[in-house]
């Protein structure tokens, strides 16, 4: 793996499209960013997925509604938002896991619209889940041989002729425990994966989804349960896949390690891409800190405003709708803007 | 002592006789489908119901030779894995399940009826279909042979030597198929299909693929039985047969490529050794006759097997060839 280069030859790179996965130098994206303005669907300057008008609901409620978002090649790019935001939702379309009601996705310029998991996947872009999928009636190794693509021997006729496969298998499984080694998982290899800990098969996971050198891998909360000492070993090898020059889109709620190996941060709220930006620009963005904590968190309401508030909030009971956190918070906002 | 050693031996013969192959073959499949691919199907029976009436009906009605009725039935098996398959794979276990069931009732139902009359001469059944195959046999099939202390027909033996080979065949190509990568996929898609998809498998083709696997097993399995009852009658067919397959499956061990067989060979063994020690004792007095007559022994053997399976889960849930590891672990 070519993890040296020169800050200037890879910088070239980035501007080529064919260029960036042989040569993947640390930080190539957070360069290219740099100039990026903090606005929400702004071009990249070498887009991997491009998300065009996406969106899906689920009868009366828009989970996602995305109308344009680049997602930078070679760089980290996290997704963060409250519960609901529409994360995980984006996640399985982008992934083929489920079908958008309106708008076009595509990676590397191929269209990706309705296409099945499995053809996503065999494109490049893998997945991993927030629930951990360790196959747990499988050994380790046999959890990282699964992910390796183009096998020979899945197919039924040539399974029965084990000459048209085991070279391969002996080769898929020394790279498997190259990549068992690295993740520190190696001394498990015959140990069924249901017998691993939380932390140990979010580690597999990412694992078996190297074993398909995937070009876009896509974590969904990568360090939920994991304890703290795990944590930064799975923060070191996601930062791994970058320098390997793959793009790297996961979810996290985890603010540290956002701000810790982000490039770029896409915020999203209620289905929509609130804000986005390098990882520093985010925390003082006032949408995102409205979505999160609401508005006017931290200011004094004036008497006019409380008595506003009031008002509505009577009327609302009076009306007997139903008034939540969300409701009241949007009419605030109103107000204030007026 | 020498009752004891007669009900062995009738017990031995049934559980190396024609229908244990008959379990052996239905559970093989199941293992293949359930055991390792995960897919509830719980009507394997109407698999060998096409395979017992295709020849069946090929040869008794249609005049065809054995060897093509072979085909007819397995091209039929096929045929009804793909159409219980292709709308019920992409959808949750237990559609196929409901599929399944109502499939096996549906056909059984459908050979008994008036209207499948001119086809399958309804309930009365077919009968000599099997002569071609019989006549094939190496030894006098008309005289009878004393083998492990009983007597079997030469037909019988016949029958049961082909269908051992049928059994043993079978389990060279699953333990083939499941130690290669083919196999992996269908274990994994057992585990989390959704883990599956994300690794670019197509999970549809290989439950597919594994339906129709098992599905000619079955049709096998029922070749067999109709081979060796001689006669393909729709009412042989119960559902219920499905399911001790399933108890065979269990008693032996699931994903495991003997756990099939020696779960049929030991589940039939006992039935029979339940049916004629129950006999033999009430008719020595030992059980008196307000307790047990002879007329309940066949019932209450499914119990004393019932119970037995009851014991096994408690003490030995993986089965006889299971690895207790691997079932105790939660299955996700």
């Amino acid at each position: 793996m070519p993890a040296e280069n020169t800050p200037a030859g890879a910088h070239a790179a980035s501007l080529d499209k064919g260029g960036v996965h042989r040569a993947a130098p640390q930080r190539l994206a957070q360069a290219a960013l740099r100039d990026v303005p903090w606005e929400v669907g702004v071009a990249k300057p070498d887009p991997a997925i491009v998300v065009d008008g996406v969106t899906r609901t689920f009868g009366g409620l828009t989970a996602v509604a995305v109308d344009h978002l680049e997602v930078q090649r070679g760089g980290i790019t996290g997704l963060i938002g409250p519960n609901g935001a529409g994360k995980t939702t984006l996640f399985n379309l982008l992934t083929g896991f489920d079908q958008p009601n309106t708008g076009t996705w595509s990676f590397d310029g191929r269209p990706l619209g309705k296409l099945a998991p499995h053809q996503v996947a065999r494109l490049g872009v893998v997945r991993t889940f927030q629930l951990t999928k360790a196959l747990s009636r499988l050994t380790v190794l046999q959890n990282m041989l699964l992910g390796a693509q183009g096998q020979r021997g899945e197919s039924f006729l040539r399974a029965l002729v084990p000459g048209t496969w085991k070279g391969q298998e002996k080769a898929n499984t020394d790279k498997a425990m190259d990549l068992l080694r690295r993740f520190k998982l190696d001394a498990k290899k015959d140990e069924f994966a249901g017998t691993l800990s939380g932390g140990q098969r979010k580690l597999l996971e990412m694992a078996r989804a190297l074993m398909s050198d995937p070009k876009v891998v896509m974590l969904d909360e990568p360090m939920a349960g994991v304890n703290p000492a795990l944590t930064q070993s799975l923060l070191g090898h996601v930062k791994d896949l970058r320098e390997e020059g793959m793009t790297v889109i996961f979810v996290e709620h985890d603010m540290d390690v956002v701000r810790d190996i982000s490039d770029w941060v896409v915020v999203m709220a209620a289905g929509r891409v609130i804000a986005e930006g390098p990882p520093e620009s985010i925390s003082q963005n006032q949408a995102v800190v409205d979505a999160y904590l609401g508005a006017h968190h931290d200011a004094p309401l004036t008497v006019e405003e409380e008595d506003q508030v009031l008002a509505e909030a009577e009327a609302q009971i009076a009306a007997e709708e139903h008034g939540g956190g969300e409701v009241l918070g949007s009419d605030v906002h109103k107000e204030t803007g007026r | 002592m020498g009752d004891l050693i007669d009900a062995l031996a009738v017990a031995l013969k049934a559980g190396l006789g024609f229908q244990a192959i008959f379990f052996a073959l239905l559970a093989i499949g199941i293992n293949v489908q359930f055991g390792y691919a995960g897919l509830l199907n719980f009507g394997q029976i109407a698999f060998a119901l096409l395979g017992g009436f295709g020849i069946a009906i090929s040869v008794s009605q249609w005049g065809l030779p054995f060897w093509v009725g072979v085909v007819v039935g397995l091209a039929a098996a096929v045929v009804l894995a793909l159409l219980l398959g292709l709308p019920t794979l992409r959808l949750r276990a237990d559609y196929l399940a409901i599929a399944t069931i109502a499939t096996a009732e549906g056909l059984r139902l459908l050979f008994r009826s008036v209207s499948a009359t001119p086809v399958t001469n309804g309930t009365r059944g077919l009968s000599s279909f099997n002569g071609d195959f019989i006549s094939l046999a190496p030894w006098a099939t008309n005289e009878r042979y004393r083998i492990l202390g009983t007597s079997w027909s030469g037909g019988e033996l016949w029958v049961a030597v082909v269908g051992w080979v049928l059994v043993i065949l079978a389990c060279l190509l699953v333990w083939a198929l499941m130690r290669s990568p083919w196999g992996r996929v269908l274990k994994s898609i057992r585990e989390d299909e959704d883990a599956v998809r994300a690794l670019g498998k197509n999970v549809y083709v290989y439950k597919m693929q594994a339906l129709v696997l098992g599905g000619i097993l079955g049709a096998l399995g029922g070749m067999v039985y109709a081979v060796g009852t001689g006669s393909a009658v729709p009412d042989q067919y119960q559902n219920a047969n499905t399911f001790l397959a399933y108890a065979a499956l269990i008693l032996g061990g699931a994903a495991r490529v003997l756990g099939p067989v020696v779960g049929s060979i030991i589940l039939l063994f006992i039935l029979q050794f339940a049916d004629t020690g129950l006999r033999l004792l009430i008719d020595n007095g030992i059980i008196p006759e307000g307790l047990l007559s002879s007329t309940d022994v066949a019932q209450i053997r499914f119990v004393l097997v019932g119970v037995g399976l009851m014991l096994l889960l408690v003490f030995r849930p993986q089965g006889i060839f299971g690895d207790r590891r691997e079932v105790m672990l939660d299955a996700r």
